[in-house]
């Protein structure tokens, strides 16, 4: 794979992969992380905060079962609370890791390697958490499998023409593609994990997990169809999942809710709070680690602004939302919209233009997009913000539609609040458990990538450039050049460091 | 199953990935059928250098999508249209544009499905032990090492003549691989 037309535009931006790193250092450096039997405070520390957050979840779940849905703040015209919220919003975040593990793999974008494992494990958590929600929602759970169209003795089968329906199979299809995609991707790491543990119990494990695998060049052949072909069927899945999210409101004929424009919309925001999600592990994450030298500047860079992107396209929505309610001339849309920003929940939607719109413009200077803790500010904003652009679309939609006699409206009790903040415990629970038992980035991916950087940096050297060969480079910081500053001076400049603050490297960022 | 053969076969390790493409194609050249190369990552060409150019993983795939596209959208005819008619006012049964959701999503389904566990099954995986695991510096070849066996089944192998034929390669070490 030979990126020549690229390299000369590459060269001003920081590294994918911080130059000086081998096969060996690669692998040591990942697979160490797993393999050490020191567990840090830290760890513990947030595990511990996540499980508490577990134990609330098992509570609010078990007082559900016995109460019924009538514990929380449900009343008639707003029969979707909560748990529809919290359901889209968990499906949202979801959606990035997808999006950076298959899109941007067809899209051959290098800078996905060492951000998308943990993307997909972010992903296939949130769905789980995302999954809990309808089920919850159901009143009797236990009878959630009358969704599974099979033989039964009652003679009654689903209705297919209901967005419930499709939605039960988008999200079931979703889990156990990521799950699949995931897993694949994670056995060839297993078989190295097997190969340098030194303990008994962990050799066996990832020997199980590793199913033999031995890095053989047929079977490397068909992985890497298989692979490939995989990406290819995520990509348009992950489209359709939220499509197919967003169609439980456009079919209905709820005002604010029937709407063609919400697949693309929902679709965008999705991508928007899934990138914000990864920013906010990922920043944490790799100053805990120290991971600066595999998700380097260049990859926050990237990512914020794809971040920004998608960003401006749920604005537009916003935007096309109020234009539409307009331009129909009908009534009840008009009212539904005016009632957005001057009704009752008029705080929320001013905060949620806060938060998704005008904060995140912040990403369009460079500086920003390349400083940490601006980002992960900006990141944690972009949460709050998309998860009220849901709670606006599902309650403020429904607490004042079509028959103002029935109005009300809707406020969450004790027990809304602890289903959410206990998936919010169940999704870092998962999230500290990967962490410390499985390659937080992809090994053998990475191993390509250094081997494609020195097969770069040979040419190059080969082709009379000034470039020494990246693997063995010192990190310099000499040759930066200023941010902002983006045309080079005259002939091929030294490759750039990541642009952070000197002595970097640690940022302060903690969650 | 007693092996007629003293040991599985002889293995040669190399440290850089051009090296056993090259190895690799040599040996292919020669003549050898059952050889095969080992490397921590997808090396490019490795696997053509030994003669395999095709896997039957893309049609595989091909296959599972039809199978779940049919399989998925039959499903809800089956039983929206013969199994369970409802008369909802008086609109068609095979109500065709609401069933493309569901359709779509098992042929997603099913094609993914017919991915993986085609590709561990044309790989004959899970395989729990295999007599290369016997060498104890084959664990490197899931971290920097690259590695290239000739079986002693293959039609050609001669102990001293293959033996030599792989030194010729310029190995790091080549060592035999034993059965047990």
């Amino acid at each position: 794979m030979s990126h020549q037309p690229e390299k000369s535009r590459d060269i001003h931006r920081p590294p994918v992969l911080r130059p000086g790193h081998s096969l060996q250092s690669v692998t040591e450096k990942i697979s160490t992380i797993v393999l050490t039997k020191h567990t840090s405070r830290g760890w513990w520390l947030g595990f511990i905060l996540g499980f508490a957050g577990v134990m609330l979840l098992l509570l609010g779940i078990t007082y559900l079962f016995i109460a019924g849905i009538g514990i929380w703040g449900l009343n008639v015209p707003v029969a979707w609370g909560f748990a529809i919220v919290n359901f889209v919003w968990w499906i949202g975040i979801g959606h990035a890791g997808t999006l950076i593990s298959a899109i941007l793999l067809l899209l051959k974008q290098q800078w996905r390697t060492s951000i998308n494992r943990f993307a997909e494990a972010m992903t296939i958590f949130a769905v789980a958490c995302a999954g809990l929600f309808p089920l919850l929602h159901l009143g009797r759970p236990q009878f959630f499998y009358f969704l599974v169209p099979y033989p039964s003795t009652t003679g009654v089968w689903p209705q297919f023409r209901s967005p419930l329906m499709w939605d039960f199979f988008a999200v079931a299809t979703y889990f156990t593609v990521s799950l699949l995609f995931w897993y694949m991707g994670l056995i060839p790491d297993f078989a190295t994990l097997r190969d340098r543990a030194h303990r008994w119990g962990a050799k066996v494990t990832y020997g199980i997990l590793a199913m033999g695998w031995r890095g053989s060049s047929r079977h490397w052949r068909r992985y890497q169809d298989a692979y490939l072909l995989l990406a290819g069927l995520a990509t348009p899945l992950v489209v359709s999942v939220h499509t197919i999210v967003s169609f439980d409101f456009a079919v209905g004929i709820v005002p604010g809710w029937h709407e063609t424009i919400f697949p693309p919309y929902f679709v965008a925001g999705a991508i928007y709070s899934g990138f914000a999600m990864v920013f906010t592990l990922a920043i944490p994450l790799r100053a805990a680690y120290g991971l600066q030298d595999f998700i380097t500047d260049r990859h926050l860079d990237n990512s914020a602004k794809v971040m920004l992107a998608s960003g401006l396209i749920v604005a537009y929505g916003y935007l096309m939302e109020g234009f539409m309610a307009w331009y129909s001339g009908h009534a009840f849309e008009t009212y539904v919209f005016t009632n957005r920003f001057t009704g009752p929940y008029a705080p929320a939607y001013w905060a949620l233009i806060i938060c998704n719109i005008v904060i995140p413009q912040a990403l369009w200077f460079r500086k920003i997009r390349r400083t940490p803790i601006t980002l992960f500010f900006i990141s944690l904003v972009i949460n709050v913000g998309m998860w009220l652009e849901r709670f606006i679309i599902v309650v403020v939609s429904l607490h004042r539609d079509h028959l103002p006699s029935s109005w009300d409206n809707y406020s969450p009790t004790f027990w809304d609040w602890a289903l959410f903040l206990g998936t919010i415990g169940l999704f870092t629970s998962l999230l500290f458990l990967f962490i410390r038992f499985l390659p937080m980035i992809s090994i053998a991916e990475m191993r390509e990538l250094v081997e494609e950087h020195e097969q770069h940096a040979e040419q190059a050297h080969a082709s009379g450039q000034s470039n020494p060969p990246l693997h063995d480079r010192p990190v310099t910081e000499e040759g930066r050049t200023q941010p902002g500053t983006e045309s080079p001076g005259e002939g091929p400049p030294p490759e750039r460091p990541p642009d952070q603050p000197p002595g970097g490297g640690g940022p302060p960022e903690s969650p | 199953m007693v092996p007629l053969q003293p040991y599985y076969g002889l293995l040669a390790e190399f440290s850089e990935p051009e090296d056993v493409v090259a190895a690799a194609r040599a040996v292919h050249e020669e003549g050898y059928v059952r050889a095969e190369a080992y490397a921590p990552y997808p090396v490019e060409g490795l696997s053509e250098a030994l003669g395999f150019t095709r896997s039957r993983i893309p049609l595989l795939v091909l296959c599972g999508a039809f199978l779940g596209g049919i399989g998925g959208y039959y499903l809800q005819y089956w039983v929206s249209a013969l199994e369970y008619p409802l008369n909802i006012g008086g609109r068609p049964l095979n109500s065709w544009p609401a069933f493309i959701p569901v359709t779509f999503e098992c042929t997603i389904l099913v094609a993914a499905l017919f991915a993986v566990l085609g590709m561990l099954a044309l790989n004959g995986l899970p395989q729990p032990h295999h007599p290369l695991f016997n060498v104890p510096e084959f664990a490197y070849a899931s971290t920097d090492r690259f590695f290239l066996v000739i079986r002693t089944d293959d039609p050609l192998f001669h102990e001293t003549r293959t033996r030599e034929l792989l030194a010729g390669l310029r190995p790091m070490a080549i060592y035999e691989v034993p059965w047990v």
